[in-house]
């Protein structure tokens, strides 16, 4: 499957000041019954977002939103740019969780580290996550609560955050990804074009060790 | 030239091609699918007109959505029943072989992947679940991936992967009575926080861990992804190869000869340098249990709740203080006095035979305390059968518990068991997050022996007080 690519990215920036922001959190299980890929946008962070106990299938427009959660206040609304705090994405390895994250519209999430499993999702769904300082993401976390309507600019090709001062922040990305994500690529047709390397190590794998492919019950 | 580690070996074996920036294409041996993160894959498959490469190192199996009640009706709840549907779908599709859910076999895809000889040492493993890292106990290279990563498997039997740094947690020593595979992974969580190991495979060796059998290695593996370590692995070593012997999916006769010749290499040579190494001794190890909602929020039983005010990071003090309201918990209560409404035997992480054995010996006759819930569910449809034959079945029943089907079940929630807000768990599973066995349920994680505790006296015990440190 080919992915938006990302290049360049402003938007308005949403806090979410938790550590360790789990992938249970960021869309409950009941969501994960679904055979799609879409429609999980509306019930990101379920549980913090609405008052009550979410369904699939239920209309959540009609749901009490908490008033406290921070995505639910006026100032946030439309944020693309999610700045949160330490290993976010932990926990499962479902896809559901950046699936959710890009149907709701954020393209770009600034964290201390991340989950390793939940970065290679990201990525596959063209959602950039950008690695930076615990210190860095201290400031940004006062700059965004000092000023309402804060945008960052996110500039893959460059490495860079910028700030609305005009700091220019750079940032580490893995090579592969960063190609990847710029092109917007297509990961299994790439791969499927290395297809006498795959069968030329399968025939000598074959041989070397025949259980694996004999597997009978 | 250095040695090599286990991970160096497993590496080296399956690497298709590697690019200019570091790159491999990593062949995979066993790729195991479940209900949940599978429908998107295939249909990526059909939509962009791709075959299943590898249909014959490719195995499913339903167990999420799964009832633990009497199936011979089907699921009720619609929209699991179509998830179940189309993985049965889905694998008639593409030909691959399912165990589905009326399956004798049938049950967590990590319990029964090992059980049926379906994953063998040394093989490269990856399913769309992150507790696949339970398959490094026995000296494979096994790690949790997404839905689009999932897909790539079906169409390449290949995964693009960066290799990752090597860390060795060593145990030291002999554990002692009472202490579970369960409470050295939760010690080491706790020590190295839920990320600590993130970007890292980690290698769990030294005398408790070679004490270990391989169901224990498996809990402690499992529960590597909990540290953040996509994979957990542990050396091949004689208990290994005679875990497999005899499985119905292993080899047999001059190939089980040849496979258990390349087995027996699958060891961190003596001379191999890791780039981190954890040091635990064995006999400081006691019971823990889970107060917060990260399994790196864990304590002995003997410990208090902790009290946020000690602690100095303020990003952590309020972690602290979310879990404590989220839990309910005061600071400086005595975890043996926190009361429990529920009590849950199961998961990949505690639901084997030797499990059931270690909670049933607890449970003998006993009674589950007056206004405690307590289930067993079996890992799967074999360790029930088991379990049954040795009358461990009618031990739990006696003494109040009910006796379930088998199935992933309160671990996620994502079928009828359930916990309802407010209610408070201790269970054998692997993750206290919020909402985690139900919107508003409380999770405590704890080994068998000490959930079983716990039901008969309606609040934590310690194990060793109970038992007489059995």
């Amino acid at each position: 499957m080919t992915v938006e690519p990302f290049t360049r990215h402003t938007g308005l920036v949403a806090p979410l000041d938790r550590a360790n922001v789990d992938t249970d959190a960021i869309i409950p299980k009941q969501f994960l019954k679904s055979i799609e890929r879409t429609g999980f946008g509306e019930n990101l962070f379920d549980e913090w977002r609405y008052l009550d106990e979410g369904a699939p299938g239920r209309d959540n427009s009609a749901r009490p939103e908490n008033p406290d959660f921070v995505l639910n206040q006026p100032r946030y609304r439309g944020a693309t740019i999610l700045l949160t705090r330490e290993n976010f994405g932990c926990g499962s390895s479902r896809e559901h969780a950046p699936w959710a994250l890009a149907d709701y519209g954020f393209r770009t999430i600034i964290a201390p580290s991340f989950a390793d499993i939940f970065a290679n999702n990201a990525a596959k769904n063209g959602i950039l996550t950008v690695t930076l300082d615990a210190e860095t993401v201290d400031r940004l976390f006062q700059q965004v609560a000092d000023r309402p309507g804060y945008r960052l600019t996110v500039d893959l090709e460059d490495q860079t955050v910028t700030t609305p001062d005009g700091e220019v922040i750079p940032f580490e990305v893995d090579s592969h990804k960063r190609h990847m994500l710029l092109n917007g690529l297509d990961e299994i047709g790439l791969t499927l074009e290395r297809e006498s390397d795959i069968s030329a190590f399968e025939t000598g794998h074959r041989k070397r060790w025949p259980w694996v492919f004999e597997a009978q019950g | 030239m250095a040695g090599r580690t286990l991970l160096d070996k497993l590496w080296d074996s399956h690497v298709v091609t590697e690019d200019d920036s570091g790159v491999a294409l990593l062949y995979i041996d066993r790729h195991l699918v479940h209900e949940v993160t599978s429908p998107q894959a295939f249909e990526g498959l059909r939509l962009a007109g791709r075959a299943v490469r590898r249909p014959e190192l490719t195995f499913a199996v339903p167990d999420h959505n799964v009832p633990t009640t009497d199936r011979s009706e089907g699921i009720r709840d619609p929209i699991s029943a179509h998830q179940v549907a189309a993985l049965d779908r889905n694998c008639e599709e593409f030909g691959v072989t399912e165990l589905k859910m009326d399956d004798p076999r049938q049950g967590i895809v990590h319990v029964i992947g090992p059980e049926q000889g379906i994953v063998l040492p040394g093989m490269t493993v990856v399913c769309g679940d992150s507790h696949t890292s339970t398959h490094g106990a026995f000296g494979c290279l096994a790690f949790g991936i997404g839905t689009s990563e999932v897909e790539h498997v079906l169409a390449t039997q290949t995964l693009p992967q960066r290799k990752p740094q090597s860390m060795r947690v060593t145990v030291d020593g002999r554990l002692p009575p009472g202490v579970t595979a369960k409470d050295i992974i939760l010690a080491v969580i706790g020590r190295i926080g839920t990320a600590g190991g993130t970007g890292y495979a980690i290698e769990f060796a030294g005398e408790a861990i070679a004490d270990l059998s391989i169901e224990g290695r498996m809990t402690i593996c499992n529960m590597a992804i909990e540290a953040g370590a996509r994979a957990g692995m542990v050396a091949v070593d004689d208990k290994t190869v005679d875990y497999f012997s005899g499985r119905p999916f292993a080899p047999t006769g001059a190939a089980w000869e040849a496979a258990e010749a390349a087995w027996r290499e699958l060891v961190s040579d003596a001379d191999a340098a890791f780039d981190r190494e954890l040091v635990i001794t064995a006999d400081e190890l006691v019971p823990e249990v889970t107060w917060g909602t990260s399994p790196e929020m864990t304590v002995p039983v003997t410990a208090r709740v902790p009290d946020p005010a000690d602690e100095p990071d303020p990003v952590k003090r309020a972690n602290m203080e979310k879990a404590l309201e989220y839990m309910g918990l005061q600071p400086g209560t005595p975890m043996r006095e926190i009361a429990l409404d529920r009590v849950f035997i199961g998961s990949c992480t505690n639901a084997r035979i030797e499990d059931l054995r270690a909670a049933a010996a607890v449970v003998k006759g006993r009674r589950v305390a007056e206004g405690v819930d307590a289930m067993v569910v079996p890992g799967s449809g074999t360790v029930k059968r088991q379990a049954e034959a040795e009358g461990l079945d009618r031990v739990f029943t006696e003494a109040g518990f009910e006796w379930r089907e088998p199935g992933c079940s309160m671990c996620l929630a994502m079928n009828e068991d359930r916990l309802e807000p407010g209610e408070r768990c201790a269970s054998t599973s692997n993750r206290n997050f919020e909402g985690r066995q139900g919107r508003g349920g409380r999770t405590h994680l704890v080994s068998p022996s000490m959930a079983a505790a716990a039901a008969i006296a309606g609040h934590f015990e310690d194990i060793r007080e109970v038992t007489g440190g059995g």
